[in-house]
């Protein structure tokens, strides 16, 4: 089980311009759906993006806080053509 | 009449399917891990990391992937990691990823199921099988 606010705060540690959005997918509070919006992702295939958020979530998943992630990663300018993110 | 309107040509092309993924094994256990890992993954462009194999997978996650690679057309060869406990944790240790199944094209890392299926649905996974 785990804080939102952390996660969130922890990713935006690394990824400073990231909008972050925790989904709990079960009511249990350890696993998370996450949806990151972050330029950091440009020029970056989805599995580096998707392993750039486990590096951050390493230490949390091992001490099973969090016991599974669902992640969702895009680039503001995807973001923005799916109608996530205000233009 | 031609294969764009054919309505029993589902895959977009006039090649024969194929009979699906390949079941591998390895030939020699011996030697370093790691060059194993690089021998089974160099063994076919398409490589599948997976529990059980095309014809009878061992979890929804792998049978996902073999579903979408079965539909385009894919031509690939699969490693099942439930036999092989050094595999299953080399691997994961390898490519810095923690869960199976593991999609690898020409040598390289492309996702899970969450990634694959997501490719799938934006239709970019094709392009990368290409």
């Amino acid at each position: 089980m785990v804080d939102f606010t952390t996660v969130e705060n922890l990713i935006k540690g690394t990824l400073t311009d990231a909008v972050v959005k925790v989904t709990d997918l079960t009511g249990t509070q350890d696993h998370l759906g996450i949806m990151i919006i972050s330029d950091a992702f440009e020029g970056k295939i989805l599995i580096q993006q998707h392993q750039m958020i486990m590096d951050i979530l390493k230490e949390k998943l091992h001490s099973n806080e969090i016991h599974a992630v669902q992640l969702k990663t895009l680039t503001k300018e995807k973001a923005k053509a799916q109608g996530l993110l205000e233009s | 009449m031609s294969d764009d309107n054919n309505p029993f040509n589902i895959l977009g092309s006039d090649k024969v399917p194929q009979q699906g993924g390949q079941a591998i094994q390895e030939e020699n256990k011996s030697g370093d891990l790691n060059e194993r890992i690089k021998n089974l993954i160099n063994s076919s462009k398409i490589f599948l990391f997976m529990k059980g194999n095309p014809q009878m997978p061992q979890c929804g996650f792998s049978a996902n992937v073999v579903g979408i690679l079965n539909a385009m057309n894919a031509n690939y060869k699969t490693f099942d990691i439930l036999t092989d406990m050094d595999i299953r944790q080399g691997v994961k240790e390898f490519s810095n990823w923690p869960t199976y199944p593991q999609l690898y094209v020409n040598g390289q890392l492309i996702g899970g199921n969450d990634i694959i299926m997501e490719m799938y649905e934006a239709g970019e996974l094709s392009e990368v099988l290409k």
